[in-house]
């Protein structure tokens, strides 16, 4: 895989895969955009920089690991995967359907290639990493792991289980990212059910933590540089992002957890993500 | 069956030499510890693989997720714990990491039935094979004895592709099955024929039932007793048979009557040859403490119990 370093070309990317999550779920019918989109930026920059992976040969044994925790976002990890060319972009608009190999939440058994697992059971991934981290250890191969946490995810007890186990068996090799936008189902994660103090949390669990904006390409890519010294511990990257980020009249609202825009909606959202990118190609030549 | 005494050794003792036999042939085995290694005889296998042991602490939901992981990056990772902690507290766990991911993980369930004893309901797993059989991909075993535990914990991780899930007791049982009898997992055993009825039993029961079955012929009656080591795949065949040719069809377990391996059963003969059934188990209740003999008795899991229950079944339904 090729990595784009620019960051224009990788903004440019992001928005490509924000307007293929936004025309698959419109297709679907139902789906999770707000979270989608908000991870656009995070999956560009891994896909397409940080990722050590072969699209073409999905199954290469030494490729990176990327687990998706938080399956209900899959729209986002299925465009990225297509516009990486695991798979024809065309497919996209079979989201959700029946027969299709792009289930709602990930299904291993579909067969998609570059789907690592099957996931959408909150809580689970991170176990899952931590397995593939190990048996890395075990066989002294270099490849890394990612899993991709959501922030209400860190309510449920196995990741905590998880983050213990990682720590105790030194896995320098497994790299954590949370999606902090703040935002559940129910509402703000601060009045659902707080997570704070997160940063001191991982800390204390024995996690080396780092904290980016996550729609920012250099700190997310200086945040993957810094987590490639880590010697004896697992590294989380708090990735602070905006649910919702490129549709500005939907971003932060936590309604969008799990819906989908209205025909009527989707020529103005198309504008809208068309605006915010030239306002951020214009941002990063000021 | 006949008059010779028996060596008494615990069905997790035939896990854990399964697992150190594999692990020996095959380099991909890793083993998994929940804390307690050495009760479920796991020890073994860590003192003489330790590079290959890894370390979980008391966190069950982790592990099986951390199994995945390993049987995603090619190892064949081999979970144990007590059953109600491997089976029960993890369902939603193997349901997804595990099952759905169609993964090659052995998860043995220790301490399984209510001869558990003293530890008392808690402990005591009744629901784990109701649960575990219901589970798309999943292989669900329960050797009778330490010899059968041995072999099928090897076939299981050498043989088999997906998950598969192991149950075995606590208490020293007789160790009565000859090694060189065919093990295949999914063919019951016909342990001894008989045409007036059949014994269908699972686990140290299968013990019982073969006990029963010579009291019922001092009686006159000649009953048939199968060994259903693999609860799932269900053998079909064998259940359709013992139906057709015995006429009387009684379940024995050490689990809740529902949903075990007299709902498996009795899942095939009202497909396939419906006749006469009753079912023998824990009535929907939970254990609580005491011997083992004196709980197996109170629940009435023992080889007397067995003989009214199949009489009355009998006289129940004259043919």
């Amino acid at each position: 895989m090729n990595k784009i370093n620019n960051i224009e070309s990788l903004t440019e990317t992001s928005y490509r895969i924000r307007m293929s999550v936004l025309k698959s779920l419109v297709k679907a019918g139902s789906g999770h955009l707000g979270g989608s989109l908000g991870l656009a930026d995070i999956f560009t920059a891994l896909y397409f920089n940080e990722l050590n992976h072969k699209p073409e040969e999905p199954n290469w044994e030494e490729r990176d690991r990327l687990i998706l925790s938080i399956g209900h976002v899959a729209p986002v990890l299925y465009a990225t995967l297509a516009h990486s060319g695991y798979f024809n972009i065309d497919e996209l608009y079979t989201l959700r359907k029946l027969n299709s190999r792009l289930q709602g939440h990930p299904g291993r058994d579909k067969n998609l290639p570059g789907i690592e697992t099957s996931s959408g059971s909150l809580g689970q991934g991170l176990s899952i990493a931590v397995g593939m981290a190990i048996s890395a250890k075990l066989d002294r191969k270099a490849f890394r792991v990612f899993a991709i946490l959501g922030d209400g995810e860190l309510q449920e007890g196995q990741i905590w289980e998880a983050a213990m186990s990682a720590a105790h068996h030194q896995l320098n090799n497994l790299i954590a990212i949370v999606d902090r936008n703040g935002l559940q189902i129910d509402g703000k994660t601060s009045d659902v059910m707080e997570i704070e103090p997160l940063s001191k949390k991982w800390q204390a669990f024995g996690w080396t933590a780092l904290e980016c904006n996550g729609h920012n390409f250099t700190e997310i890519l200086n945040a993957f540089e810094t987590a490639k010294s880590s010697t004896d511990r697992p590294v989380v990257m708090i990735a602070h992002t905006v649910m919702g980020k490129g549709i500005f009249s939907i971003e932060n609202n936590h309604l969008w957890h799990g819906r989908v825009p209205t025909i009527n909606e989707i020529a103005d959202f198309q504008c809208q993500l068309d605006e915010t990118l030239k306002i951020e190609i214009m941002k990063h030549h000021n | 069956m006949d008059e010779i005494i028996r060596d008494l050794i615990p069905t997790k003792t035939g896990f854990s030499e399964g697992v150190l036999i594999a692990g020996a042939q095959n380099d991909s085995v890793v083993v998994l510890g929940s804390d307690i290694t050495t009760s479920v005889g796991l020890n073994l296998f860590a003192n003489k693989y330790p590079e290959k042991f890894i370390s979980l602490g008391i966190a069950e939901q982790n592990a099986v997720g951390i199994a995945a992981g390993l049987a995603l990056t090619g190892k064949i990772p081999v979970f144990a714990t007590y059953a109600v902690f491997s089976a029960l507290r993890t369902t939603d766990q193997i349901r997804i990491s595990v099952c759905y991911n169609n993964l090659h993980v052995i998860i043995g369930g220790a301490h399984a039935g209510i001869s558990v004893g003293p530890d008392g309901a808690t402990h005591q797993a009744l629901e784990d094979i109701a649960v575990m059989r219901s589970l798309p991909n999943m292989t669900v075993l329960s050797p009778c004895d330490a010899t059968q535990a041995r072999i099928l914990t090897i076939k299981a991780i050498m043989e088999c592709r997906g998950p598969v899930y192991i149950r075995f007791g606590r208490e020293a049982v007789p160790d009565f099955t000859d090694e060189n009898l065919k093990n295949s997992i999914g063919k019951a055993q016909v342990l001894q024929d008989g045409r007036q009825a059949s014994i269908i039993a699972t686990g140290h029961m299968v013990w019982m039932a073969l006990k029963a079955a010579r009291i019922l012929k001092l009686e006159g009656i000649d009953v048939r007793v199968i060994n259903m080591h693999t609860i799932k795949p269900i053998d079909i065949e064998c259940i359709v048979s013992a139906a057709r040719e015995t006429g009387y069809l009684l379940s024995v377990e050490e689990h809740q009557i529902y949903g075990g391996l007299g709902s498996a059963i009795a899942e095939v003969v009202v497909k396939h040859y419906p006749v006469p059934m009753d079912m023998i188990g824990m009535n929907d209740c939970f254990g609580e403490s005491g011997k083992p003999e004196e709980l197996l008795e109170k629940y009435g899991l023992t080889a007397n119990a067995i003989v009214t229950r199949l009489k009355n079944l009998i006289h129940s339904f004259p043919r």
